[in-house]
């Protein structure tokens, strides 16, 4: 089966500054890939660069078979995206909102609303669904721009840092939809909490200043550290990897 | 993976359409469209004098109207890039199914529709102007065109200029500037004071069809000139293609 995510030498570089350093990535679906690193890696980046909003210095995307650089409406229709942050218009209600993103998925009338109301449905919005985006709590906030990334139901997901700001119980309830999701689907998400990628992900990324220094099973990362350490082993291993001095010993693929 | 491809027309009306119903979502258009009315009658009436000149024409209003817009236009083309970008939701609406050449149009469109409500809503004084007298409509119908078209020549600069920014303040204030500037260079004070400078008549000239005033005014007067119509129409296009490009360029920051 071919991959979903098709990802060749993604370079950027904003000025002086080089972000991200040739990253090579692959994902088919039915994988749920953690995408872990320090603040300022470059995991936003790179998935900004994956769904067009930024455009690679050199390297290339291909999304379901399409280049994202020569066909990128059609590239676009593909997946689903929760920027960082969920973003969404502050003045409409969640309803409304939705709405327009049927619309603009291409979705018209009844089966616009049965859209809307399968995504509501999906994240438990049934509650907010008249409220203004503005006044919903950080949690709902999050679960709407959840709504929307899955609105048109799409074999690709991207979603960058999911369950930030999230109490425990949202958190529980939206890394249970994640992992159902996962099923056919290929997903991306970056998250800062390793315990997460344990939970959800079936294939874990490690990127630090711009480059992959890690690419395996969430249990082969556990596995890295050392047999002395018993407690948050993944913690250890992130910090063996991310941390300059330790690199070498740590062993990562590059 | 069902959903339907859209053609490029459906993704600009769908821009439009939420673009148009956000004016309305706040209290903005409620705000603009009282003081456009209010500003527009008062210049009619108390400033221009509609009653002291006894003729039956909307001369007065429509020879304010530029400066109306210097002030008024910037407030709804300030928002339409830099709240996308402060929001964060130009990440959304930029990784969606759209080009960038749809949500500059449609965006473009949508502003340009509410201000020409606006200017819509003045109708009142036509029919005034009909009651009084025995006005030329086919005139008063051609400088309702040339201030639509005026309105939005300054819209598509103004979009461009909120392209650049985040800060809605500076949007403001550069495409205040910005619209005085095209209005000011065919403004007879300047002319004259370049004239009386002895600038060559040529460079006069070139600067005075450079300027939107010279081109409304003609319109203005009931002539219907085609170069004056592909002049707001060029600047339009104009701005609104700089605008793609500046979205491109900006987008990251």
């Amino acid at each position: 089966m071919p991959s979903r995510i098709v990802a060749k030498k993604l370079e950027k570089r904003f000025g002086h500054i080089h972000a991200v350093r040739g990253i090579d990535l692959e994902v088919p679906a039915g994988q749920v890939l953690g995408f872990l690193g320090p603040n300022g890696a470059g995991k936003s980046t790179t998935m900004r660069m994956i769904t067009g909003f930024l455009e690679p210095t050199s390297g290339s995307v291909e999304l379901e078979g399409i280049n994202l650089a020569d066909d990128p409406i059609a590239a676009k229709r593909t997946f689903g995206y929760l920027p960082e942050g969920a973003p969404a218009y502050p003045d409409m209600t969640v309803e409304e909102f939705l709405g327009f993103i049927a619309h603009a998925r291409g979705f018209r009338g009844a089966d616009a609303k049965s859209r809307v109301e399968r995504a509501i449905g999906r994240v438990n919005l049934q509650g907010v669904r008249k409220q203004a985006f503005e006044t919903l709590s950080k949690g709902y906030k999050r679960r709407t721009g959840l709504a929307q990334a899955l609105l048109h139901d799409p074999g690709i997901l991207i979603l960058d840092e999911p369950t930030d700001g999230l109490d425990p119980n949202q958190k529980f309830e939206v890394r249970e939809l994640i992992k159902e999701l996962g099923g056919d689907r290929a997903v991306v998400l970056s998250t800062h909490i390793l315990e997460e990628v344990e939970a959800v992900c079936t294939r874990a990324i490690v990127i630090n200043k711009g480059q992959i220094v890690f690419d395996g099973t969430p249990s082969e990362m556990e596995g890295r550290a050392p047999r002395e350490v018993t407690k948050n082993r993944m913690d250890h291993v992130f910090r063996m990897i991310t941390t300059g001095d330790v690199a070498a010993q740590a062993g990562g693929r590059r | 993976m069902s959903a339907p491809a859209l053609t490029s027309t459906q993704r600009i009306t769908t821009v439009f359409r939420r673009e148009f119903r956000s004016y309305f979502q706040t209290p903005l258009a409620a705000v603009f469209l009282v003081i456009f009315l209010f500003l527009a009658g008062l210049f009619t009436f108390n400033i221009g004098g509609f009653f002291d000149r006894g003729q039956a024409d909307l001369r007065p209003f429509f020879q304010f109207n530029p400066w109306l817009y210097v002030f008024l236009v910037p407030a709804v083309s300030m928002r339409l890039w830099a709240e996308e970008r402060r929001t964060g939701t130009i990440e959304l609406i930029m990784t969606l199914p759209f080009g960038v050449a749809d949500l500059v149009i449609g965006k473009f469109l949508a502003a340009w529709a509410f201000t020409t409500l606006a200017l819509t809503l003045t109708f009142p004084l036509w029919i005034t102007v009909s009651w009084l007298g025995n006005p030329d409509h086919g005139t008063i119908f051609v400088a309702y065109l040339a201030s639509a078209l005026l309105a939005g020549a300054f819209l598509a600069v103004g979009s461009f200029l909120s392209a650049l920014t985040k800060n809605q303040v500076i949007a403001f204030v550069l495409c205040a500037v910005a619209c005085f500037v095209l209005l000011l260079a065919g403004f007879p004070a300047v002319i004259d004071f370049l004239r009386a400078a002895q600038a060559p008549s040529g460079f006069i000239e070139g600067l005075a069809s450079t300027s939107a005033l010279t081109h409304y005014e003609s319109m203005m007067r009931g002539v219907i000139d085609l170069r004056d119509v592909l002049y707001f129409l060029l600047v339009i296009a104009a701005f609104l293609a700089i605008n793609i490009f500046a979205i491109d360029w900006k987008k990251s920051d």
